[in-house]
């Protein structure tokens, strides 16, 4: 069984269909990646999961169980975790704050604080500044407090939205490697990337996704060798 | 001379206190309009006659207006706590299934929230002005607590001030470091990104409501008893006031509405008391209009123009 599985997704906005029937799956411990241009529906595939958006028609299970009628913060309860696109920190909150948000579903006060001692190692600059406020940090570093911010929730499953959106080539890799240590942890990773060589080189499986639809969706190392997406995605 | 010199300090002075007085009870006011104003970028029109009910249902708990009279101190509290109800009320009912409305339906529908509690306190307690029977109110308040040649600071005023400073302190204490004012601050900061780490918003919207009015009810209590006086138009004219106040300071931050508040009370007192009592309100107005001019966020704001 996936631990998380859509269904025939529909979603509009407005009048505008941005979802046309999206199924995908993501078994558990797996790194899965949502690859497409600009405005083909990932975002709103994530958000559809999370809640924020609510369905037309089909249907997102988790755990087997339907999500439908559930409310953003009842999924990230049951460990549903996204890290929205343009990281969307909370600039006027310290870090530590903002890593404190994170864990605003938990109540156990000496696990939490362990998990920010955990989160301060993970990216030891976030411990150096934790009394400063979130905004200002550079892109790269509030990328890592919006990761840290979702570690907090002590999720079992990650949708990150992409996490190397404007941020420059050596700080893209760090990001990357850091996933990838989060994944060896054992979380399970939905990733949506407009970079899609660095995405499919990390994932186990890749969907590709234009205008609403997946178009196309294969192991990442079959997607890596596939013409039409080397032409389109990869610039080959 | 040196008498006509006493005379103006002494003056002064009086007006000094009078003026932070009525600044308080202003800034207990438009914390509210801020908070909330913060949270879901709403001017709650009706937040003027959460005041007015408190002062309302102080006077009447006390006076056995509903049938039984209750000690002063219970009936504050209850009446306290009723403005705060009544707040989350007003939220659920009138302003949540507006939240994805466009901004002008929800300001429209606090404007008439706002007539119709005034005409629900017309029909329950009618237009006549209501005032505090000596008996009810505990008598060291209207005592002089402090009496300086012809400065004269009633209890009634120490206790103003007081209430409102250490109310403003609890504002600040639960607002940073609380989970739940942490949850408020997220949340007039990115709505969408709050409820991805598992805030349930609506929740911390009626808790925003439920502070905001128990200090508007608080606030409604303590000028029922300043100037005697509680009728059902009370809140429209203090809520106007305290807006300006919240606008002044920069709508959305809690200290700008403190702040806000006690310019507001010292420009009318200070302007009634030099200028003309007849130009007090405009006096107000005119401070305000003139650091908006200046400044357009306001004092300590950080909401662009466009959003107010």
């Amino acid at each position: 069984m996936p631990l998380l599985q859509l269904k025939d997704i529909h979603c509009y906005y407005g009048n505008i269909h941005a979802l046309k029937g999206v199924s995908l799956e993501v078994y558990s411990g797996e790194i899965r990646t949502l690859i497409g241009a600009n405005g083909a529906g990932k975002s709103t595939t994530l958000m559809a999961i999370s809640a924020i958006i609510g369905l037309k028609q089909g249907e997102v299970f988790y755990h087997g169980t339907s999500l439908a009628g559930r409310a953003p913060d009842e999924i990230v309860k049951s460990g549903l975790c996204q890290v929205p696109e343009g990281r969307r920190i909370f600039p006027g909150l310290t870090i530590r704050e903002n890593l404190e948000m994170g864990a605003y579903c938990r109540r156990v006060k000496s696990a939490i604080n362990a998990d920010l001692e955990m989160v301060y190692d993970l990216f030891p600059v976030l411990g150096e500044r934790r009394k400063q406020a979130g905004g200002t940090l550079s892109g790269g570093e509030q990328q890592m407090l919006a990761l840290g911010r979702a570690l907090m929730s002590q999720p079992q499953m990650l949708l990150l939205d992409e996490p190397s959106l404007g941020l420059a080539p050596l700080m893209v890799e760090k990001i990357f490697s850091i996933i990838e240590r989060i994944a060896g942890e054992g979380i399970t990773i939905l990733l949506v990337e407009q970079n899609a060589h660095a995405a499919l080189n990390l994932a186990d499986y890749g969907y590709v996704m234009e205008t609403g639809k997946i178009i196309l969706e294969a192991p990442a190392r079959e997607l890596l060798q596939d013409e039409r997406v080397k032409e389109a995605y990869l610039g080959e | 001379m040196l008498n006509t010199l006493l005379e103006q300090s002494s003056l002064f002075l009086q007006q000094l206190v009078n003026g932070v007085t009525l600044g308080s009870i202003y800034a207990l006011i438009a914390v509210g309009y801020t908070m909330v104003y913060g949270v879901i970028q709403l001017i709650n029109f009706a937040h003027g006659e959460i005041y007015m009910l408190g002062a309302f249902l102080s006077f009447s708990l006390v006076t056995g207006f509903f049938g039984i009279g209750l000690p002063f101190g219970l009936a504050v509290v209850i009446a306290v706590i009723f403005c705060a109800l009544a707040g989350v009320f007003l939220d659920i009912v009138a302003y949540r299934p507006l939240r994805r409305a466009p901004r002008l339906a929800a300001l429209i529908t606090a404007i008439g929230m706002s007539i119709f509690l005034q005409n629900l306190a017309l029909l329950i307690w009618g237009a006549q002005i209501k005032s505090f029977p000596r008996a009810v109110v505990p008598a060291f308040l209207f005592a002089p607590a402090l009496q300086f040649g012809d400065v004269v600071i009633s209890w009634l005023q120490v206790v103003i001030l007081t209430t409102a400073v250490l109310l403003m302190v609890m504002l600040q204490l639960i607002v940073h470091y609380t989970r739940i004012g942490r949850a408020m601050r997220a949340i007039a900061q990115d709505k969408t990104a709050a409820a991805l780490m598992g805030v349930n918003v609506d929740r911390v919207v009626s808790y925003t409501f439920a502070l905001g009015s128990g200090l508007g009810g608080v606030a409604g209590i303590l000028v029922g008893l300043y100037y005697n006086a509680v009728y059902p138009t009370m809140g429209y004219f203090a809520g106007i006031k305290a807006f300006a106040a919240a606008v002044l300071g920069g709508i959305g931050s809690i200290p700008g509405a403190i702040l806000g508040g006690g310019i507001l009370g010292l420009a009318e007192v200070f302007g009634g008391g030099y200028i003309s009592s007849s130009y007090s309100d405009g006096i107000a107005y005119a401070v305000m209009i003139l650091v908006i001019l200046v400044k357009p966020t306001g004092l300590f704001g950080r909401f662009a123009r466009d959003k107010a």
